[in-house]
């Protein structure tokens, strides 16, 4: 009886925990989505900012992050991929692998704002490119290289070995049973990591704060070596700088919404692809 | 070792050695394999007999320190020397495995892929060729209705005699089987026997096998190795009924195994 | 073995997969390298004990004690908040939930960790801090408590994810064994199946806490900025990172001020370093234990 009652209290508690985490963040997306509705209008997603930001669109922040997003991806996909399957396909197995495995499972761990210091030293003041969409592009690949090289290398090491054999003793090199057998096999868990970094590049802040972000620009950038505005930078600068807070909040609560559908549907994509793969080819 | 002057041989191998690491794995083999027969390896677990085939299409060269010594005479050439170009032996000797390992692709793609990556690029010669192949590996009649479908829905059986087509594609001189029923039901492995005693009219085929019974129906010479070391090679009849070493009768008639 | 076009392609990714790491290496040598000239000035010992943090005045003071205690309270008191809800709903997922349920609840999870830090801190500057300065009725919102809050609620889909993950490797046998011995579910859960994959859920406690320590927009927006050593939960701090980030904006590159910035960064580094390099090692030990080494 004892032991009953110890029962229903325990599956009581771990109930809650869910309710109630599921009711915080269910209130920030419903909060966010509410508010940041009523700002939302055709103009406010493809016109420039007006009166010192209190009026006008986001376009070019929009744009912005796009720009700093695809640059991004530019830069780390193929780096990362590259650099998993050499590490998987082409090094040697044994001490050397294993620390660079190491220090690349470490390295995703470092705070973004590590990073954003990084790009500063480096791309911005080292290398020249001043604060730049090139800059701010390279510092996020740097984020997202050691999640995309992990989630390529993961990808990889499911391919079963044995297709690996199959295609070699018929009489393909390496290079094309890389090409025509592993790749095509280890392309969807490639694809999610991708994504997943799409999603996590689009929301980063901390790394184009000194990089490439600008609070205003009245005009779109017109040069990689241009700074720009960014979806998520500008929802820090509204809440932060300018001179009219009550209607600055407005704006923001849209770019807020903006941000949070862009980032949700692009890792619900990335979620969706890798369950619908995931068990599909167990040997 | 008996020589047999009637057949020729296809491969020759001469004080052959192999190491894994510091393990030797292979001791001291010499063997000759008979062309248009089929040679069957049988042996204990770990006795080396897959080492032995894996090394007939270098496919050991994959494994991370390990080192062979001596020569294996393939068409005329020293398959062991460093030079050598492996993927030109590796479509010279095909290979079907322990497990079926079909791609992740369509019935077609899968024979056909062995054709694209030796640079054919005739459409209706690989269609041509796709169905030779299935039809030489008895598949044709089953799949023929499904040819783009995904290989992995056929069944264990289907999906080895398919590893079977796609590997007859590139005309190989030497098949090799490692262990091919071994994950197959009795009915999938009749089939399979059938198949190999057919494809010796056109091949030389090395199998190597756990179960004996199947080494005394499909092969003509069997070969039996314990640690390592081949300790007799003969005619399959005569290894069943009247084998020279005691190893090998005690082997046989199950007092380890 | 290969030929020259085989050669030549290994070459290229040779080639791609050591600059990549030789990126990635570099942020170790920046941080050292841009962090050491502070050290000419100041003692080591100075810096990180020293408890003024005044870097714009005349003569400034670069004290960054006020900046690792706002990183601790504000950590620790997210821990409080994010390892009851996290680990218990990685509980009512792998344990309660229906089929159903953990098919929509898992990926729901997995999706939310995905909010950008920025949406948490938007969201904590305009209804947390402004709901909990009336609810407490003190001076400002924006302090550690609210910082903590909004961090704890950020970190929870982590959490969960990770620890549902290590909850699900318990082989199912475990369970088995346990109720033919006549335990009922929960006795299985609480002696079974959690002391079996505790270093799984330590693991995802760890990576919380180096995502928490190392978060910095939410921070820079909710924790009011003061950098003095708090004496309530209620006070204005200034972590680490959201001085790196207000700060880095307004120092002249190469200035003292400039390199101290950089030595807090390499400081965060070495923090989540150590935090990781735990996680990694308890995580190794886990799956031998559990016979899931690969």
């Amino acid at each position: 009886m004892k032991q009953k009652i110890y029962q229903i209290l325990g599956f009581s508690i771990i109930t809650a925990c869910v309710v109630i985490t599921l009711f915080f963040l269910a209130s920030i997306i419903y909060l966010i989505t509410v508010k940041g509705f009523h700002s939302i209008s055709w103009e406010f997603l493809t016109s420039i900012p007006r009166k010192s930001m209190t009026e006008g669109g986001v376009a070019p922040a929009i744009l912005g992050t796009f720009y700093l997003v695809i640059g991004s991806i530019l830069i780390a996909l193929p780096l990362g991929v590259a650099c998993a399957i050499y590490l998987n396909e082409y090094s040697p197995t044994g001490y050397m692998v294993n620390i660079i495995r190491m220090s690349i499972n470490n390295l995703a761990g470092v705070p973004s704002v590590v990073f954003g210091l990084f790009g500063l030293a480096v791309f911005v003041n080292l290398f020249g490119f001043g604060v730049s969409i090139l800059s701010g592009s390279l510092t996020l690949a740097m984020l997202i290289l050691p999640s995309i090289i992990s989630a390529s290398q993961e990808a990889l090491m499911a391919v079963p070995y044995s297709i690996r054999e199959a295609s070699l003793a018929l009489g393909a090199t390496h290079w094309q049973t890389i090409k025509k057998t592993v790749l095509p096999t280890a392309m969807p868990g490639i694809m999610t990591g991708v994504i997943l970094s799409i999603g996590r590049a689009a929301g980063e802040t901390a790394p184009i704060l000194f990089t490439a972000a600008t609070f205003y620009r009245r005009s779109y950038p017109s040069s990689i070596l241009d700074e720009t505005m960014a979806l998520p930078y500008h929802i820090y600068a509204l809440m932060t700088e300018g001179t009219h807070p009550d209607k600055q909040v407005a704006i923001a609560y849209g770019c807020a919404l903006i941000l949070l559908v862009l980032v949700l549907l692009v890792s619900a994509f990335a979620i969706i692809i890798r369950n619908k793969y995931r068990s599909g080819y167990v040997h | 070792m008996s020589t047999d002057i009637k057949n020729k041989i296809k491969i020759q191998a001469e004080n052959v050695n192999f190491y894994y690491g510091k393990h030797h794995a292979i001791k001291n083999l010499n063997i000759n394999i008979y062309d248009n027969k089929v040679t069957a390896f049988i042996g204990p677990s770990g006795c080396g007999k897959s080492t032995f085939l894996r090394m007939l299409n270098k496919m050991n060269d994959l494994v991370p320190n390990t080192r062979a010594e001596g020569s294996l005479i393939f068409e005329g050439q020293n398959i062991l020397e460093k030079k050598i170009d492996v993927v030109s032996i590796r479509k010279k000797v095909g290979m079907v495995f322990q497990k079926p390992n079909p791609f992740p692709k369509s019935i077609y793609q899968n024979i056909a892929y062995g054709l694209e990556v030796n640079g054919i690029k005739d459409k209706n010669f690989i269609r041509e060729k796709v169905e030779d192949s299935l039809k030489k590996a008895a598949l044709w009649n089953e799949v023929k209705e499904r040819l783009h479908t995904s290989a992995l829905m056929l069944s264990g059986g289907q999906q080895q005699r398919l590893c079977i087509a796609r590997c007859l594609a590139v005309e190989p001189h030497v098949i090799l089987f490692d262990e091919p029923c071994a994950s197959l039901d009795p009915i999938s492995t009749a089939k399979v026997e059938e198949l190999i005693l057919e494809l010796k009219k056109y091949y030389t085929i090395v199998i190597v096998t756990h179960n004996m019974q199947q080494a005394a129906r499909v092969s003509d010479y069997t070969a039996f190795m314990y640690l390592g070391e081949l300790i007799e090679c003969d005619k399959t009849e005569v290894i069943f009924t009247i084998p020279k070493e005691e190893k090998t009768e005690q082997y046989l008639s199950g007092k380890f195994g | 073995m290969y030929n020259g076009k085989e050669k030549f392609i290994k070459l290229i990714f040779t080639v791609l997969a050591f600059s990549s790491l030789l990126f990635l290496l570099g942020i170790i040598v920046v941080l050292f390298k841009e962090s050491f000239p502070i050290l000419k000035n100041i003692k080591i010992f100075d810096f990180i004990f020293g408890i003024h943090w005044y870097p714009t005045h005349e003569p400034p003071e670069y004290g960054i004690l006020p900046l690792i205690t706002a990183s601790f309270w504000v950590t620790l008191g997210a821990m409080i908040v994010c390892i009851p809800l996290g680990i218990g709903s990685a509980l009512y997922i792998n344990e309660l939930a229906s089929p159903r349920q953990k098919q929509i609840l898992k990926p729901t999870i997995e999706i939310l960790a995905g909010i950008p830090s920025i949406v948490f801190g938007f969201f904590g500057m305009l209804i947390v801090a402004p709901f909990l300065q009336n609810l407490f009725n003190i001076p400002t919102g924006l302090c550690a408590f609210t910082a903590s809050l909004v961090l704890g609620i950020m970190a929870i889909p982590t959490v969960t994810s990770l620890a549902e993950d290590a909850l699900s490797f318990v082989p199912k046998s475990f369970k088995e064994a346990s109720y033919a011995l006549g335990a009922n579910r929960w006795q299985t859960l609480v002696k079974v199946i959690i002391p079996a994959s505790m270093s799984g859920i330590s693991t995802s406690i760890i990576l919380g806490m180096s995502r928490i320590v190392g978060e910095t927009m939410t921070v820079l927006m909710v924790s009011g900025g003061s950098a003095i050593i708090p004496k309530s939960i209620f006070d204005p701090v200034r972590p680490m990172t959201s001085t790196i980030a207000a700060e880095m904006g307004e120092s002249a590159v190469g200035s003292e001020h400039y390199h101290a910035l950089f030595a807090i960064g390499l400081i965060l580094f070495l923090i989540t370093l150590i935090f990781n390099v735990i996680a990694e090692h308890i995580s190794k030990k886990h799956r031998v234990k559990l016979g899931l080494n690969r």
